[in-house]
């Protein structure tokens, strides 16, 4: 049958156009194409890793300023804290010494107001007693003359050591 | 997606269509008599082999006429490209274009080229002997290396391919590296489908090495079938679904896969795990399958091209053997159908001749672990 008859000229022109073709294209297309679909292909995935490991060093980094963030963070509230109870304790120190220099200061003071107390009592004494001598002599010097003259020599005298 | 309710209810139309189709049959079966008798010029002009209008027309004779080979390329009406007839005749080289081989009627008329006396019997050209018969002896040492239609139509899808893909190709240099554009982005899915679902899996991590063939094979198969579904010129052709052609693609893949057959492959054809008396009838089978399996693509491709044009003109022919335009609706409705599922028969043949292909090489090539 006709139909299932290859024809020779078919048969040979169709070889020709093949290989030609074959060898045209393997040369002007298949081989730049397919390299630079490959190329590409291995640049898409080149970047995507390299995207990967950026990402993770970024969150490598984060994490590292994070961790340092929070020590830093401490170490204030730990120099806070210690500044604080060092101020308390200065104060407290402070306080403790000037109430001690008060009790001192006010002992002291109570020590020389006995002293000047006792000074004063003692020339008090001292004085009551050549006084009493001063008048004693005196009262006994006039007391033989009159007796009139006795009681207002005793007034004048007592008024004299009012006068002191 | 959004198509595929059509499958819901394509029974259902399909039913409707063939309802209206028998009605016009019946009608016409009945008309048929007396219209038989009025000369019509569209069964002329479409069977240029009649001379008489009267003649009764034959599907038979204008489908194989469409599907076969022929010398000269019919466009429209009397218009025919003539192509260039080349033959190897025991007087030597003789070349001249197939116009000669016809008179102004588009009847066949012998030639005389000043070496041999040339008819055209029915695309067959044959030597004439002196007296006006046909030299049977001469004629069968006449060998017929004629750009025919095929020929031609194969040559303008060359061209094509050559175009599309050198383009494509230096699409790939000036934008080297960025993503694809325009026919570059076209192309390049059909490339990477070749690669990565045809060559990858069925030839193994050798693949690269046989991609230029199966590009090749893809595409020149895939650009024929198209070409020969456009119905006017560049198209029409049947080049795919002629013998000669799909012989020649798998007579290439027979001797690619044997002659990139290892030690294991030949070792599973010629020692298969057989006991020894089994061992010539097994030869036998696995020499009949070398040839079997590309004779199977031989075939396929033919008969599904084939196959495929015939029905379609059959569809057309409805209307001429009906004789009546109420029937052309219902068989440009067939043909619409039969020309989309052309489409994809076109695609899945050029895949499948290619995909077998690639499953040969890969049983050819393949390391066995046993």
């Amino acid at each position: 049958m006709d139909l299932v008859t290859p024809s020779i000229g078919l048969v040979f022109w169709t070889l020709i156009s093949f290989l030609i073709l074959l060898v045209l294209l393997k040369k002007l297309a298949w081989k730049p194409v397919l390299t630079a679909i490959h190329e590409r292909e291995r640049s898409i995935e080149d970047a995507l890793n390299k995207a990967e490991i950026a990402r993770e060093e970024i969150s490598a980094l984060t994490n590292q300023n994070e961790s340092l963030l929070k020590q830093a963070r401490a170490e204030r509230d730990e120099i806070l804290k210690q500044a604080k109870t060092l101020k308390d304790q200065i104060v407290a120190e402070a306080k403790a010494s000037a109430q001690a220099e008060g009790n001192k200061m006010i002992e002291k003071a109570k020590t020389e107001i006995n002293n000047q107390k006792i000074a004063a009592l003692s020339e008090v004494k001292s004085q009551v007693a050549s006084l009493s001598l001063e008048i004693a002599e005196k009262v006994l010097k006039t007391q033989f003359a009159d007796k009139q003259a006795q009681e207002t020599l005793v007034t004048q005298l007592l008024n004299d050591v009012k006068l002191n | 997606m959004e198509f595929s309710h059509i499958l819901n209810y394509k029974n259902f139309r399909l039913t409707t269509l063939l309802a209206v189709f028998l009605l016009f049959s019946s009608i016409n079966s009945f008309a048929e008599t007396p219209l038989t008798v009025a000369p019509h010029s569209e069964t002329a002009a479409h069977n240029e082999t009649a001379p008489t209008a009267e003649e009764k027309f034959d599907p038979t004779v204008t489908i194989l006429e469409h599907i076969s080979d022929t010398h000269s390329w019919h466009l429209f009406g009397h218009t025919s490209i003539a192509l260039p007839v080349i033959l190897f005749t025991p007087n030597g080289l003789d070349i001249f274009l197939s116009s000669k081989l016809v008179n102004e009627h588009h009847q066949a008329v012998a030639y005389n080229s000043g070496k041999n006396t040339y008819l055209n019997e029915e695309e067959h050209i044959k030597i004439l002997a002196a007296d006006g018969e046909i030299d049977e002896e001469a004629s069968a040492h006449l060998y017929d290396f004629s750009i025919t239609k095929n020929v031609a139509a194969m040559f303008i899808a060359v061209i094509m391919i050559l175009l599309v893909f050198t383009k494509v190709a230096s699409a790939y240099k000036t934008r080297y590296g960025k993503a694809p554009k325009g026919l570059q982005s076209f192309a390049e899915p059909f490339i990477i489908f070749v690669r990565d679902d045809i060559a990858r899996p069925n030839i193994g991590y050798k693949y690269e090495k046989f991609m230029p063939l199966l590009l090749t094979i893809f595409f020149f198969i895939w650009f024929n079938n198209l070409l020969g579904l456009i119905p006017i010129f560049p198209g029409g052709a049947n080049v795919t679904g002629n013998i000669a052609f799909t012989l020649v693609l798998s007579a290439i893949v027979l001797i690619i896969v044997n002659l990139n057959g290892n030690k294991y492959y030949w070792s599973h054809i010629f020692k298969p795990d057989v006991p020894f008396w089994l061992l010539p009838i097994m030869w036998i089978v696995e020499i009949i399958g070398i040839f079997s399996k590309p004779f199977a693509l031989m075939i396929r491709l033919f008969a599904n091209i084939t196959a495929g044009h015939i029905i379609i003109l059959s569809l057309v022919s409805l209307i001429f053997i009906f004789k009546s335009l109420a029937i052309a609706p219902v068989s440009v409705a067939f043909v619409l159908f039969m020309s989309v599922l052309e489409l994809l028969v076109a695609f899945l043949q050029a895949f499948i001749f290619t995909m077998l292909t690639a499953l040969f090489i890969g049983t050819a090539v393949e390391e066995h672990h046993h």
